[in-house]
């Protein structure tokens, strides 16, 4: 281990992947609601060129970058890291958020001739803090920085989730900040007990000199209960659905796909980062039973909803129980680790994607219909083929179907689960993936039918090619070539202690 | 007992009393207070932890104090915005609180003592 981390060749790369939205926020602010759009859209083939950087620098070098802010090494000063979880996590989102946001143009774009409101401004200035704060997260080295950078995820996110302005977001809103706010106290009093112990919140100095004190127990479980609750994990779900279902639809596939993720990261961060050596067989099984729980409790909930964005919403509930069986999974030193990891990783990507798929389309049949009654989807299919394609292609990776990336990561998962002997796991899985498949078919049986629709207006085609692209990225994530998991194995710190007792 | 195992005690009861109120309140403003009450525990707990800490001529380890100022501004940050949620979510429904049952049976003065 190098006693002082210093910065590493592309460094400044990654406080570029921070600066960037940060400084497109500021200049929002400053040149008023008809510009915010603009920088918004104009920063994002930036911000994707940024992140492709930092992908091919770690690529290349086949270690994380790293950058000391302010030239002071750990302890003293602050690093940011970024290795391939990062790298990978950073692309998604640069790929997520113009999507979102050229999606967007049609309810919240204001030409010249429309009067500037603030709700406009209000989604471009979020949308960017979104970005800047997922970067935070995915390069941040240090617990306390992956603190700050949860609130400023929060903080960006919850006025998303509310910005249409009707009462009931409001309420869901209101009730998604006070899980978040808990969260992150509860994650914070960890980092004190932490700090306490080993005088560091470094990720990389923790882990060196992580010892299984009682603190370290007390701070774990504080930690991974805020995040979880963050995460919307069962049972702390209930925020979710009518926060993300209530959302303009490009905002929900932000919140949705994105957001939920980044408290996640932070989870894994902490388990297999910071926490590796720490003797928790108790604490993998915890998480990954609660994982199931929310795979059989949302999977079901969401074949009873009556609304296609309350089903879409309940559905994540479930996928994101799927990303907490990489604790059980891929926690250890065992050959089938690999496995575990990769599906989890692949989870979360084509997760991501397919989501966003689904939302956008969800929020174009809502334009085009006027509501989004699964029982008066009758016909809908023919009106709008493309719609339903990519309803199908999400839905296809949600199941697992092959080939979709939500099959690559259910199939590895379930190969690990089988390696390890860890078979219960495996029955998790299938079963989540008939009840995912009985709800996707809920959408589009209805819709198949020659039942004649009227539409209150056409659909917008340009929203139609980006709900339909994103989903084509799930299914194509299914064909993810080797390389890919190289990739997301660099830094991953089971691979590089492995010779440490 | 030294001074700071007496204040741990105290960072201990603070949160216990907010993580109370957290549960037995339904209005989000006495959530927020409770939020607020834990917040001043943990805050309390990164004093200790600073204390603790202290080396050379320091009497305190300044790295957890830096926290705690972020960690405050932070909280004042969220107090803000939630207060500010609050008072759209009363002006645009008249209510206090997000109790669902409440929600559905709308009464004429449920809550107003609370305001």
């Amino acid at each position: 281990m190098t006693p002082a981390e210093t910065t590493t060749a592309g460094g400044a790369l990654l406080v570029l992947a921070i600066l960037l939205p940060a400084a497109g926020i500021l200049a929002s602010f400053a040149l008023g609601g008809r510009n915010a759009e603009k920088i918004a859209l104009g920063s994002a083939p930036l911000a994707l060129l940024i992140a492709l950087a930092i992908l091919a620098e770690v690529w290349r070098s086949g270690r994380p970058i790293v950058y000391a802010i302010a030239g002071l090494s750990p302890p003293l000063g602050i690093a940011l890291r970024a290795d391939g979880i990062s790298a990978a996590m950073l692309v998604t989102t640069a790929l997520i958020i113009p999507a979102a946001g050229l999606y967007a143009r049609a309810g919240f774009a204001t030409p010249p001739e429309k009067r500037e409101s603030r709700k406009a401004l209000t989604f471009w200035i979020m949308l960017q803090a979104i970005s800047a704060a997922l970067a935070i997260v995915f390069v941040s080295g240090d617990l306390f920085n992956l603190y700050v950078a949860l609130e400023l995820l929060t903080f960006a996110a919850v006025p998303l989730a509310c910005v249409e302005g009707r009462a009931e977001t409001y309420a869901a809103a209101l009730r998604y900040l006070l899980f978040a706010l808990f969260g992150s106290i509860f994650y914070l009093l960890g980092c004190a007990l932490l700090y306490g112990a080993f005088g560091t919140l470094d990720i990389a100095l923790l882990a060196e000199r992580m010892r299984p004190l009682p603190a370290v127990t007390a701070a774990a479980a504080l930690m991974t209960a805020g995040l979880l609750a963050k995460t919307a994990l069962f049972p702390l779900h209930i925020w979710l659905p009518p926060a993300h279902a209530n959302a303009p639809a490009p905002a929900s596939a932000v919140l949705s796909g994105l957001v939920v993720k980044g408290s996640f990261f932070l989870t894994v961060r902490l388990w297999f980062y910071v926490l590796p050596a720490l003797p928790a067989a108790g604490f993998d099984a915890i998480l990954g039973a609660l994982g199931s729980a929310a795979v059989v409790f949302g999977s079901v909930l969401a074949l009873r909803q009556a609304r296609l964005k309350l089903l879409i919403a309940y559905s994540t509930i479930a996928q994101i129980g799927y990303l907490f069986l990489i604790f059980p999974l891929a926690s250890g030193l065992h050959p089938w680790t690999v496995d575990g990891w990769n599906g989890g990783m692949m989870q979360v990507l084509a997760h991501a994607f397919a989501k966003a798929a689904m939302f956008l389309a969800a929020g174009l049949l809502y334009e085009s219909l006027g509501h989004d009654k699964i029982a008066k989807f009758s016909g809908a299919a023919r009106a709008m083929p493309m719609t339903f394609l990519t309803l199908g292609l999400g839905g296809l990776s949600l199941m697992g179907l092959p080939p979709s990336g939500g099959f690559a990561a259910k199939w590895l998962l379930l190969r690990a689960s089988v390696a390890s002997g860890q078979w219960f796991w495996a029955l998790v899985l299938l079963a989540g993936g008939l009840l995912a498949a009985g709800y996707v078919y809920r959408i589009l049986a209805p819709a198949l039918s020659s039942h004649p629709v009227v539409l209150k207006a056409p659909p917008r085609r340009a929203g139609e090619a980006i709900a339909l692209t994103l989903a084509l990225v799930a299914v194509a994530l299914g064909f993810a070539p080797e390389s890919f998991f190289q990739l997301i194995a660099i830094g991953r710190p089971g691979l590089a202690t492995a010779g440490l007792p | 007992m030294s001074p700071w195992i007496i204040a741990g005690f105290v960072g201990a009861g603070l949160v216990g009393l907010g993580l109370y109120a957290l549960v037995v309140n339904a209005q989000p403003l006495r959530k927020l207070l409770a939020f607020n009450l834990i917040g001043s525990g943990v805050f309390l707990v990164f004093g200790i932890v600073a204390r603790r800490g202290a080396v050379g001529p320091f009497p305190f380890d300044p790295v957890p104090q830096a926290m705690v100022i972020t960690g405050i501004v932070v909280a004042f940050a969220a107090s803000a915005l939630a207060v500010a949620l609050m008072l759209r979510f009363a002006e645009e429904t008249g209510r206090v609180t997000l109790d669902p049952d409440v929600w559905t049976k709308p009464k004429p003065d449920d809550g107003a003592e609370d305001q």
